[in-house]
């Protein structure tokens, strides 16, 4: 299955997820579902059949939030049954709304309070380097995130023992839980602040799969972690969820499930 | 008792390559013992005590054994979420060392006391407590966290204590959740953890030579507690007092009062010595802070005196 594919289908399987189960963040989801989709068709080492393989690439979703866009894309992909995907939510499942690594197999760590994963991945990259294991390390952090002081305590020290086995993606649709993040706290500009603490920056559409691989497949040549601005947009894939902060809330019923799923089914259809 | 612990982590570095020592800036002039030997398995995260709880964890997952050392709120309490959410809930082998536990570090104010950090700490899953009362205590704890594969808080005065154990026998039969005596006698029973134990062993010493023997117990490890002992004692006794540089409330004793509540015979009470819900405000050294909140042997004794039938 190419990115796109992956990536649609991934939008389809939340969107029946957070409808099922009346969760939220269906729109920090549908944002960084793109990203994901990318880095787990053509960037990240996995296997499969053994999780723990020890020259697989980490991923950590810093962003617990969007736990059922990462619980989805593992499912799709093959870590464990997609019938699973039925229980996220429900009383005794193993898929909490915020991301879990308890017996999910794919997931390295569970998150949900900002600002904790992206400083565990740092730990990993440091070990993985240490260790002299090739192997990559990868962040997933929303923009609202940058507001935690550990996001830059942890970009500083990344600098300091030059990580360039590390990468944070920024996913940034310029919203957070009480508004527009211009009005509740302005981030400015990342890509130059980042930079300015000795990081490799890019910023890129990030829900334009041909930008993510090419940022992805970027390399340096110097010995700094690089970070990914990606522009996104929350909501991305259902017109009248796109930039709506209400859909980092609501879960869609009735007229809307039936909108959602009809527009994403056209989406289908156009490929 | 923080040079103990730096002898013992070298002693196992040596050994143990997968063991990494993090700081959040602090150990001038004690942790260059460590970083001296072992640059590679050093790492001083600057001040942020939250990226070093988390990078610990981290490290930890992909197998290395990490500790973590600053003063005690600071690797404790600034970073407790990240203690609970990314060390405990993940089961992940990390040591957090505090160091000044409640006045070890007086007159530089209420900021540097630690005196919420059992109880915060005590409360998290998966979490082991240790607290040292001298340097051969300090040993045998170090040993035990290295050989353990869960979070552990080492809870450590500063430097320069002496010995309160008379020889090493502690460190050569130290078993995590067993208290240790340091005197025996049928008048009364004091239990204590920490440094403010000499404060403890001083009062022992005072009321023998007003012919009062007393039993006083040291327990290095809070969490598990040695509840056979705390059951035995308070079957025996009819009050124990109990010592620590901590807030009375959810510490050393409210552990200690937890077993009791589950003993249906007619068992001792408890005298707690220990901050009694309040801030340090007053300016002193330890010893000073002690007796200001009446914390020292002088009043270990008047408890004692007090309540004796």
């Amino acid at each position: 299955m190419n990115s796109q594919k992956l990536a649609l289908q991934v939008r389809k399987d939340v969107l029946e997820m957070i409808h099922r189960s009346h969760a939220s963040h269906i729109g920090s989801a549908f944002s960084v579902i793109d990203i994901l989709a990318v880095l787990y068709t053509y960037i990240l080492k996995y296997d499969t059949t053994n999780f723990k393989w020890k020259d697989r690439d980490r991923l950590i979703l810093s962003k617990g939030h969007a736990g059922s866009a990462l619980y989805a894309i593992l499912a799709e992909i093959g870590f464990f049954n997609k019938s699973e995907l039925d229980t996220y939510y429900m009383n005794g499942s193993k898929l909490s709304g915020h991301i879990s690594h308890k017996n999910v197999p794919g997931v390295e760590f569970s998150t949900g309070s900002l600002g904790h994963g992206v400083c565990v991945a740092t730990g990993i990259a440091l070990a993985l380097k240490k260790n002299q294991n090739k192997a990559r390390v990868f962040a997933i952090v929303g923009d609202g995130e940058t507001n935690e002081g550990s996001f830059w305590e942890t970009i500083l020290l990344a600098n300091q023992y030059n990580l360039d086995n590390f990468f944070i993606i920024i996913d940034r649709n310029h919203m957070q839980a009480m508004g527009d993040i211009s009005q509740v706290l302005e981030t400015g500009n990342l890509d130059e602040k980042i930079k300015s603490f000795g990081w490799n920056t890019l910023t890129i559409n990030g829900n334009d799969h041909k930008e993510l691989l090419a940022a992805f497949k970027t390399n340096f040549c110097n010995c700094k972690p690089t970070c990914i601005i990606a522009n996104t947009i929350k909501g991305k894939g259902v017109s009248f969820m796109e930039n709506q902060l209400l859909w980092h809330y609501r879960d869609p019923q009735g007229e809307f499930y039936e909108k959602a799923k009809n527009e994403l089914e056209c989406l289908d259809n156009a490929k | 008792m923080r040079n103990n612990l730096v002898e013992i982590i070298c002693q196992e570095s040596q050994k143990n390559k997968d063991i990494i020592f993090v700081t959040a800036d602090l150990g001038f002039n004690v942790l260059n013992a460590f970083y001296e030997k072992f640059p590679d398995q050093f790492i001083n995260v600057g001040i942020a005590e939250q990226n070093m709880t988390s990078v610990a964890a981290g490290l930890s997952l992909e197998g290395k054994k990490v500790f973590t050392y600053s003063i005690g709120s600071f690797s404790t309490l600034r970073c407790l979420e990240q203690i609970r959410n990314d060390i405990c809930y993940h089961n992940l082998d990390v040591k957090i060392v505090a160091l000044a536990a409640g006045f070890a570090y007086g007159a530089l104010g209420m900021s540097h006391h630690a005196t919420e950090d059992i109880a915060c700490m005590k409360v998290l899953p998966n979490m082991t407590i240790f607290s040292p009362c001298d340097p051969i205590e300090t040993r045998a704890v170090t040993r035990a966290a290295i050989q353990m594969k869960s979070p552990c808080y080492i809870r450590l005065g500063r430097g320069g204590e002496k010995n309160i154990h008379e020889n090493n026998e502690v460190e050569l039969n130290f078993v995590v959740g067993k208290a240790f005596p340091l005197s025996l006698g049928n008048d009364g029973c004091i239990f204590s953890t920490g440094a403010i134990t000499s404060e403890a062993q001083i009062a022992v010493k005072e009321l023998r030579k007003k012919g009062y023997h007393l039993s006083l117990y040291s327990f290095p490890t809070i969490k598990p507690l040695d509840e056979d002992l705390v059951k035995q004692c308070a079957l025996i006794y009819d009050f124990i007092i109990v010592v620590e540089e901590h807030q009375i409330n959810g510490g050393f004793a409210s552990s200690i009062a937890d077993v009791l509540s589950n003993i249906y015979e007619k068992h001792a009470t408890l005298k707690r010595i220990g901050m009694k819900d309040q801030y340090t405000s007053l300016v002193g050294d330890t010893n000073y802070l002690r007796q200001q909140y009446k914390m020292d042997a002088k009043e270990i004794i008047r408890v004692y005196m007090e309540n004796k039938i």
